[in-house]
């Protein structure tokens, strides 16, 4: 019969030799494999990531958890104008928005800023579009943080308290959006190939 | 025999007996260590340092989950099985020689439990009644897997006793003695050369080995544990210690599988070039003939030991290179090949025994 294809591969079914059918050379090639990993293993190459004492790094563009930054003089930069919670496509977003006190011009940047500003960690999606959408540099998708997990479902409403950045810098994400110069002329390059 | 010798021979036995146990204990760690490593894995190396107090917390955990019954179960031999495992695969180590004697002034201290003459066969008696506890354990769980974990441990050891035995039969044409002392005496004579028996019985020592991981029921053999068509084999409905019991008994029967195949083959206590060693330490560093004949001793323990941990390690080794056996397969393997092979080896070895060829080509190899 003619075979629609030529793609078609005869198959030899050739009785076993009797070096295949003593089975014992077969044997002693499998364990010379084995043991090959086994030294290998010896001279600890496994590429196990040991993991809570080892973490693999994070790509520079990795959007994890969400921080409010302080500007240069450790002053909220949020003004509360809404557009990151419009532009939020999962609505994890709320705030309530209140006027600056006297005197109150060393914690609040602009007149107007955010009373309370929460985030919903279980409806985000990590987009970023909320990063893009905030006029004030203010609100940043941290490369170096993940949203922990937790036990209770409320648990995952982040408020100011848990999103504000401390007012120590040294305190603060390390490898947040804060790029070293290394970091963004790397991030800059990757960007705009030439 | 005077009453101190009785009681340092009971010391050891003790020591037999906790080394036993304690290489065991670490064969279950070695065990995950070396089959993480030929698979590029880590390993258990959380507890301890390197794992190592591992071991411990597997018997913690088997000691505190539920003791659970399965219904219908017939309790009191559900509790034997397991015990009776663990009991003969204890005893079959105590005639096993792990040193030769050592002598301080009268006093002469074998290193061996207890020397028989018939060490061999009641080596083979203990590792036939081990199946028992097998046995037992599978019909007491009132399980269809249990039991056919069971029945199928049973007529493998039934199956692969037999070639076993036929292999053995040819060493005991050469040794004479069913005395393991003996014949690992035999293996090395001060004054002569004298090779170990796998050099003169190959074919034996294949068919033992291959005897051996069938009657330890370890891969490609462990059928009666065969999870991927009975769950868990005869152990199916077993929980916390009695657990703990079956898979330790496997352990030392692979232990005991180890020392036995070290002294039939690989001269047991004995090491290469033991008495010039001891002739040397007695002419250049002037030691007295007990104290030297004591260290050679000692160093042979050492030996016998490193022989005994590498065939474990070959036993492990072999269990995460090899898939497991069809049950006709093994039946196969077992009647109709390494049977007849060693019926074969036993008319070899009476046939070069009969026509003095052994000594002959030990003459012309020696010149």
């Amino acid at each position: 019969m003619q075979s629609l294809t030529n793609r078609a591969k005869l198959l030899e079914k050739k009785p076993m030799t009797l070096a295949e059918r003593a089975y014992l050379p077969a044997i002693f090639q499998g364990l010379t494999i084995t043991m090959r990993h086994f030294l290998r293993a010896m001279r600890k190459q496994q590429l196990t990531i040991r993991y809570p004492e080892e973490t693999r790094p994070f790509s520079p563009v990795f959007r994890g958890l969400h921080v409010l930054k302080r500007d240069e003089a450790g002053r909220e930069r949020c003004t509360a104008c809404g557009l990151c919670a419009v532009a939020c496509p999962a609505e994890a977003i709320t705030m309530v928005a209140g006027e600056r006190l006297k005197g109150e011009a060393n914690l609040y940047r602009e007149e107007k800023y955010a009373v309370s500003y929460e985030i919903n960690m279980l409806r985000c999606i990590f987009c970023g579009l909320c990063e893009e959408a905030c006029p004030k540099a203010a609100i940043y998708l941290q490369a170096d943080k993940m949203a922990p997990p937790r036990y209770e479902r409320d648990e995952f409403i982040y408020g100011k308290d848990r999103l504000v950045e401390p007012t120590d810098p040294a305190k603060r994400s390390k490898r947040g959006i804060q790029l070293t110069d290394e970091q963004a002329t790397k991030l800059s390059g990757q960007l705009q190939p030439a | 025999m005077t009453l101190p010798v009785l009681g340092w021979q009971g010391l050891v036995i003790l020591v037999v007996f906790g080394a036993t146990l304690l290489i065991a204990t670490y064969s279950t760690y070695a065990e995950r260590v070396i089959a993480a490593f030929l698979q590029d894995r880590v390993g258990p190396d959380r507890a301890g340092p390197y794992g190592l107090a591992q071991p411990l917390a597997d018997a913690v955990k088997m000691f505190t989950k539920e003791e659970f019954f399965p219904g219908g179960a017939s309790r009191a031999l559900f509790v034997f099985g397991p015990c009776l495992a663990m009991t003969t695969a204890l005893m079959s180590s105590a005639v096993i020689p792990f040193g030769n004697s050592l002598k301080f002034g009268d006093t002469v201290i074998h290193l061996q439990g207890i020397e028989i003459n018939v060490g061999m066969l009641y080596v083979f008696g203990m590792v036939s009644l081990g199946v028992y506890g097998i046995m037992i354990g599978g019909w007491a769980s009132n399980n269809k897997f249990s039991l056919l974990g069971a029945i199928r441990a049973a007529s493998q050891n039934i199956s692969y006793e037999l070639a076993m035995g036929l292999a053995l039969i040819a060493v005991l044409m050469m040794s004479g003695s069913l005395s393991l002392r003996d014949i690992t005496l035999q293996q090395s004579v001060p004054g002569e050369w004298q090779f170990w028996n796998i050099v003169k019985q190959p074919i034996g020592f294949i068919i033992f080995l291959v005897c051996a991981f069938a009657e330890t029921n370890r891969t490609p053999f462990d059928l009666p544990e065969c999870e991927t068509e009975l769950v868990g084999g005869y152990h199916t409905e077993y929980s916390s210690m009695k657990l703990g019991l079956y898979l330790f008994s496997e352990y030392i029967n692979i232990f005991v599988a180890s020392a036995v195949m070290s002294v039939l083959y690989f001269g047991g206590f004995n090491f290469p070039f033991q008495y010039e060693l001891r002739d040397w330490l007695v002419s250049s560093r002037g030691l007295s003939a007990d104290l030297a004949q004591n260290i050679i001793v000692l160093v042979g323990v050492g030996g016998m030991f490193a022989k005994i941990f590498a065939f474990i390690f070959f036993f492990m080794w072999v269990r995460w290179t090899l898939p497991r056996f069809r049950y006709d397969q093994l039946m196969r393997l077992g009647w109709t090949i390494l049977i007849p092979l060693a019926i074969f080896n036993i008319l070899l070895t009476g046939g070069l025994i009969t026509a003095g060829i052994i000594p002959a080509v030990r003459q012309w190899w020696l010149g």
